[in-house]
Parts: structure tokens; C-alpha cells; sequence
């Protein structure tokens, strides 16, 4: 095991704190569930996800694959950034493809100016979970991004066909996790869930973690949709009063890049990004086209087996 | 950059109508928790509904029936800081059906926040809230009087109430009481100091949450590790490596130390402490680390790594304390699965000693089963003895959660006596 080299002390705080808590609930993934995966979609949580499940098992590899559910409709910036991360760290990669599940003809693609692939991305990672037989998948889901996620267990049971039973949800007490299942069920879990968005760019800071470009400000080709700056892509339709123009921008989240709002910003460092979002007025989600299309929208589409 | 923040987290709990959305909502506003377009998208739904003012308990609320009904169904937890501190709320259901996720919510917390309406003073909810909060260990416990609005800021009901609750805790003694008036709807004393009540002396909600002692001395206690998984890497350069990964739940633990693995009793002295790729000078409660021994040993997930000096206690007959969570009662001698931290066994409840009546918080003899949201005082027998301590000495090695074999669900929660 080679000698101690530099000994590490460990001041606590409430950072040290989120993080023992996730390595404890990652941990009991690896213990209770035979076939897991960890969801990857490129954006800051499930990387910082990856981070606490690389501290975990160290120095052996993670023991799962990540699962990435591919909309064909990504900043190609997330794509590089997966790639890398599975170069660096030989991790197993699982991808899920929307189009294929659109070429099968297993959904049908929306239409009109606000088309987007979010929703059907549930059917392709449904398929995905039921092809690999995968018993539990660990997401990078918080409980202050969304009314409905606040309900969220750790451990959150999913029935055969996938779905979410907000109001037949097992207690949880202390840290103890029952991740007992029938045959065909699933677990979500959710490593996280304490976490707000403050938090997770404080960790990013604290543990140096490597972030995709598309979190600090770049120059981009944008449209106002709504009040809501959306990047351009050549398969998007454009009203006719929208225009394309050069915008200083960066992502606050980032996911398919049709429903992904970017905010104005000239944040080139993790330190102008926490000062940011610590007097920032607005959350994180509300630049999210999928959640604007109706109040419960989160919670719908999380009963049918969403992320 | 606020790197360095405490964590509390704290339960809420009152009855039906006592306004505890509404109480969250206000800490929530007025600390400038609420981003601007959560509160756009409260206003609309207020408006929608014909409220003259706006319905804090919007924030909270998060399922579409909840909403409807204006009723909360499930634990949610919350968060919002102040400059030196992280607040964790689980936020629980007063509806009596629900009792379970107070329990749940009140076994990670440091403090409990009850609501009392003032117009109503204490009822059966008061009791069962304030026994909870006991029976899970909450050092720090803080009624609030609600709706002193509704009572034209009278001093009377807050005394009453009061006098009535210290009565009651000269029984369930905690170790931090506290009384404080307030009004969730206008927001006195929640935030913001009240001229409502110039009788009232002491600090307002806000200021005594930032107050409260974390009580966080676990890593002063006796060395704790359970065994969760362990690594193996089975890579050339770490080829005799294996590591035991667990959360130390109580103690201090360096290199060099010796150590007692239960329940095997086999000796052996840690060779390494680490949390990642960096090797710690000491680690304690409640950090995730992996340890490396001296010796190899058999040791798996549900052995416990200790001091020699400081061992648990181990048998197969407990004395226990049980919350029943389901709709099916509690069948003696019938089996189910029991998880203590890693651990886990069959077991039985094999004696039934007494219910507590939360009319009036006395023990009651009874021989009929232990029912959904009830709590009683049981003797347990586990298929193979258990290494435990007590739930009052350190929470994680005594406390555990029954399991129904046919269903899988969680169906009761205990605490060791």
C-alpha cells in the first residue's frame, strides 16, 4: 500500500457533511443492488455524482457504468466532456438513443415551434433499464430544484412499469435505506437530494472538479423565446419575429439543447459562478422550458418513470 | 464564498391548520429564500384561487392534490441559509395518518419546531408531536404559539400553553425548551422581532434556530464503523489491497490505533485511513472514509470495526421501543426482516409490554395488537445476536426498521431501551 506520504486533515463543515452523507447512500448502491448504473447527462450534478462515487471506491474503479440518455439534440461541448471523463477514468459507457427509439417507432416526435425531445426521453430510459435489467440508477436529482422533487425519497421505488407512487413513498429513517424490490422494479437514488445548486458549485470550487466550458461564459449564437435565451441550432424553427444574434452566455443547467435557457452572464471562473448564484434571484430551473408547461408539469412527468 | 457553514436540520410538526406551510413559507420569504419566479408562480395560483393575500403555503405544498386540498401529504424537506449557517427542514404532515413521517422526519434532527394554534392550546397532536421529538432524542425542542394574530397578541394562551408543556417535560425532560409567540401569517417573531408583543422578551424563530447547539460530539464517543462494503480492486498496483468502506457513526479513529471487530472479536490495528485518494491524519463521525488493517481478516458488510475498551453490547434478546408504520398491525411471533445500520437478521416480537396513550401520555397495559401510527414497548428476538448499543448512547447502532418479507415495504421503526 506504498508509505503515508502528506497526511490530510479535515476541517467539517457543512460541505464534508453533504459528502459523507452521499458516499454512505452511493456505498449502499453498491451493497444492496447487483445491476446499477449511475445517469449521466453532462451537466454539473451528475458530474459532481461521478466525482463522490470515484472518492468512494478508490482506489478501485467504479464498480457501474454510466448510463447517458443521448436526445441527438446535445451541445456537442457535453458530448466532448463525456467522452473525456470516460478516457480518464475507463468507466464502462451505456447510451440510450432517443432517435433510435423515434426510428422503431415507439414514440412519435413532437412538432411546432417548442418541439423537444425531454419527454420522450423517459421511454428510451424505461427501455434502457429494462434492457440491461438494471435494478437501481443513480441520478444526480436534488430536492430544491422542484416542488415535486422535494418529496423525493433517497431511495425512490419504481414499479414494474417504471412509475413513481408520490403518496406510497417507503419511510426513511436515519440512515437506513431499504432497497428490497420484487422482480422488474427499479430504485432511483439519489445521492444529492440535500444538495442545493449553492452547495454543488461550493464542492465543485472546494474539490477542484474539472466542469464542462458551457458553465462559463462564451460568446454564442442565441435567440430570445419568451424571455428565455435559447441557443441556436440549424434543426431549430424560428418565429418569424426571432432573430439570431451574439450573446455573452453561459449554462446554469444544461440538458437538451432545445429546452436549455442560457443566462447573460460574464462568469469566467467557479468564484464569479458562486457569487453569482448567491445573490441570483431567479432558480436554476426557471429557464427550463419543460418545466413552464404547466405547474405540475415535474410531477407528471415523474409519476410516468421521468428522471 | 460561505465555504464554511453549519449544518442544522430541523422537523416541523403541528396539526392540521396550524399553519406550518405557511410558518415554512414565511422563514422561507422572509430570509429571501424564494426566488423570484417561485413567487411569480405563487402569485398566479393565488390569484387563481381569489386569495386577498398571498398563500405562503404555496412554497411548500408540492404535489398537485396537496394542492387542491390544501393539505400536506408527505415529508419535503426544504433548505435555505443564513450567512453562518445550512438549514435541512423536513417539513411533516399533521394529519394524523401520517404520524409515521414525523417520526421520519424527526430521526435526522437536531431540533423540532412544534405549532400549537393559540386559540386552541395543546390537543392529542401537541402530546404525540412532543413524545416523538422525545422518543427520537431531539435535544431541542421549540413550541411555537401560532396565530397570536387570531388572539389579539393576548399573553394568555402563550403562558397557558406553556405552563402546560413544562408540566409535561418534567416527565419527558430535553435538555433545550423553548416558547416563542408568533404569527406565521403576519410574520411576528419569525423572522423579524414583533411590536405585537412587547411581553415577550425573548428571540424570534429565526434567531433561536441560528442559536441552537448542533450537539454534534459524536466523534467524542466510543469508535463506531460499520462495515458497508469493502474494496477490493483487483488491480496489479494495489494487489493486496482491501479496504473497508463505512461511515464512522461515533469516535475517532487514526493510523496505528487498535482495533476489536464485532461480533468476531478478532483484534487487529489500522494501517491507513482514507477518504479517496487522500490519506488522513484522523478521521471521526460522521465522515465516509475506508480503512485498511494489519491484518487479514474476514470481515464483511454488517461487522462493526470498535475499540477494544469501548465494545457494544451483543445479544439476541432486546428491549425495544416500536413506531408501526403499517395498515396490517403488529403480529407477535410472526417474522420479519430486521436492518440495524449494515447489519441484518430475521427476527420476532416475542413480548408486548405497553402502548403509550398520547390522550394523556401514559403507558397503558394493553394486550391488543400495535396498530398503524401507534408506539409500544416490545422484547425482540433476532435470528442470530446482534451488536448494538442504545438508542439514547449512539442513534445509529441503536436504532433499526422492520421489513415485511412479502412486501418489502418499511412497516415499523424502533429504538433500543
Amino acid at each position: 500500500m506504498g508509505e503515508y506520504k502528506a497526511l490530510f486533515t479535515i476541517k467539517m463543515n457543512h460541505l464534508r457533511e453533504l459528502e459523507a452523507e452521499a458516499i454512505y447512500i452511493i456505498r449502499e448502491v453498491a451493497a444492496q443492488f447487483e445491476r446499477p448504473v449511475i445517469l449521466f447527462s453532462g451537466g454539473k450534478d451528475s458530474i459532481v455524482v461521478v466525482h463522490l462515487a470515484y472518492k468512494a471506491f478508490w482506489p478501485a474503479p467504479l464498480p457501474f457504468p454510466l448510463l447517458h440518455i443521448d436526445t441527438g439534440h446535445n451541445f456537442h461541448e457535453t458530448i466532448e466532456y463525456r467522452d473525456a471523463l470516460v478516457k480518464k477514468t475507463g468507466v464502462r459507457l451505456i447510451v440510450g438513443s432517443v432517435q433510435e427509439t423515434i426510428d422503431n417507432g415507439k414514440v412519435k416526435e413532437e412538432t411546432g415551434y417548442n418541439a423537444s425531445r425531454n419527454v420522450l426521453q423517459t421511454v428510451t430510459l424505461l427501455e434502457t433499464i429494462e434492457e440491461y435489467k438494471i435494478d437501481a440508477a443513480i441520478g444526480g436529482g436534488r430536492r430544491d430544484e422542484e416542488k415535486a422533487r422535494a418529496k423525493e425519497r433517497v431511495f425512490s421505488h419504481r414499479d414494474e412499469f417504471g412509475q413513481w407512487d408520490p403518496k406510497n413513498q417507503r419511510p426513511e429513517l436515519w440512515n437506513i435505506f431499504n432497497g428490497k424490490k420484487h422482480l422488474g422494479e427499479h430504485f432511483r437514488v439519489f445521492p444529492i437530494s440535500n444538495w442545493t445548486e449553492l452547495d454543488v458549485w461550493q464542492y465543485i470550487y472546494y474539490e477542484r472538479i474539472e466542469m464542462p466550458s458551457l458553465y462559463f461564459t462564451h460568446k454564442r449564437k442565441v435567440f430570445c423565446r419568451d424571455g428565455v435565451w435559447l441557443a441556436y441550432a440549424p434543426f431549430m424553427k424560428l418565429k418569424p419575429d426571432e432573430r439570431v444574434e451574439e450573446r455573452e452566455v453561459r449554462c446554469r443547467t444544461i440538458g437538451d439543447i432545445t429546452c436549455t435557457g442560457l443566462s447573460l452572464s460574464k462568469a469566467s471562473s467557479l468564484e464569479d459562478i458562486i457569487s453569482e448564484i448567491a445573490s441570483s434571484r431567479v432558480t436554476e430551473r426557471g429557464s427550463r422550458w419543460d418545466d413552464k408547461r404547466s405547474d405540475a408539469a415535474m410531477e407528471d412527468r415523474k409519476r410516468e418513470g421521468y428522471f | 464564498m460561505y465555504l464554511d457553514m453549519e449544518l442544522l436540520r430541523f422537523t416541523t410538526a403541528g396539526s392540521v391548520d396550524d399553519g406550518k406551510s405557511t410558518l415554512i413559507g414565511r422563514l422561507l420569504y422572509d430570509s429571501k429564500s424564494i426566488f423570484e419566479d417561485q413567487l411569480e408562480a405563487v402569485k398566479n395560483v393565488s390569484n387563481q384561487k381569489g386569495d386577498h393575500y398571498l398563500d405562503l403555503a404555496l412554497f411548500t405544498d408540492g404535489l398537485r392534490s396537496e394542492r387542491q386540498q390544501g393539505i400536506t401529504i408527505d415529508v419535503a424537506y426544504r433548505y435555505f441559509y443564513t450567512p453562518k449557517h445550512k438549514f435541512i427542514i423536513a417539513d411533516t404532515p399533521g394529519h394524523i395518518q401520517y404520524t409515521r413521517n414525523m417520526v421520519t422526519g424527526a430521526s435526522t434532527a437536531n431540533a423540532a419546531v412544534i405549532l400549537v394554534d393559540a386559540r386552541n392550546g395543546i390537543t392529542e397532536q401537541t402530546l404525540r408531536h412532543y413524545y416523538i421529538a422525545y422518543l427520537l432524542g431531539i435535544k431541542s425542542i421549540i413550541v411555537c404559539i401560532n396565530k397570536m394574530d387570531l388572539v389579539n397578541y393576548s399573553s394568555e394562551p402563550y403562558f397557558l400553553i406553556q405552563e402546560e408543556i413544562i408540566r409535561i417535560s418534567q416527565k419527558l425532560p430535553v435538555a433545550n425548551l423553548i416558547f416563542i409567540p408568533i404569527s406565521a401569517l403576519k410574520g411576528d417573531n419569525v423572522v423579524k422581532p414583533s411590536a405585537n408583543t412587547p411581553w415577550y422578551s425573548g428571540q424570534t424563530l429565526m434567531q433561536t434556530l441560528e442559536a441552537i447547539p448542533i450537539y454534534n460530539h459524536s466523534h467524542r464517543g466510543p469508535l463506531r464503523v460499520p462495515v458497508q462494503y469493502v474494496i477490493r480492486p483487483m488491480l496489479d498496483e494495489f494487489h493486496d489491497y482491501r479496504g473497508y468502506a463505512g461511515r464512522i457513526e461515533s469516535g475517532t479513529i487514526r493510523k496505528g490505533d487498535k482495533v476489536m471487530i464485532m461480533p468476531s472479536y478478532m483484534l487487529s490495528e489500522v494501517t491507513s485511513v482514507h477518504l479517496g485518494e487522500n490519506f488522513l491524519e484522523e478521521a471521526y463521525a460522521p465522515l465516509s472514509v475506508a480503512l485498511t488493517l494489519k491484518d487479514d481478516l474476514d470481515l464483511d458488510r454488517g461487522c462493526f470495526i470498535c475499540q477494544p475498551e469501548q465494545l457494544p453490547q451483543t445479544s439476541s434478546i432486546l428491549e425495544v421501543m416500536i413506531c408501526w408504520f403499517n395498515m396490517i398491525p403488529m403480529k407477535l411471533n410472526q417474522l420479519y426482516t430486521i436492518r440495524q445500520s449494515t447489519w441484518e437478521a430475521k427476527c420476532k416480537i416475542i413480548a408486548q409490554h405497553y402502548k403509550i396513550n398520547f390522550h394523556t401520555l401514559s403507558e397503558e397495559n394493553s394486550q391488543e395488537e400495535l396498530k398503524m401510527n401507534e408506539i409500544g414497548r416490545f422484547t425482540l428476538k433476532t435470528s442470530r445476536p446482534m451488536v448494538f448499543d442504545k438508542y439514547s448512547q449512539i442513534r445509529s447502532t441503536g436504532s433499526f426498521i422492520l421489513i415485511d418479507d412479502n412486501t418489502n415495504e418499511t412497516i415499523g421503526a424502533g429504538m433500543i431501551q
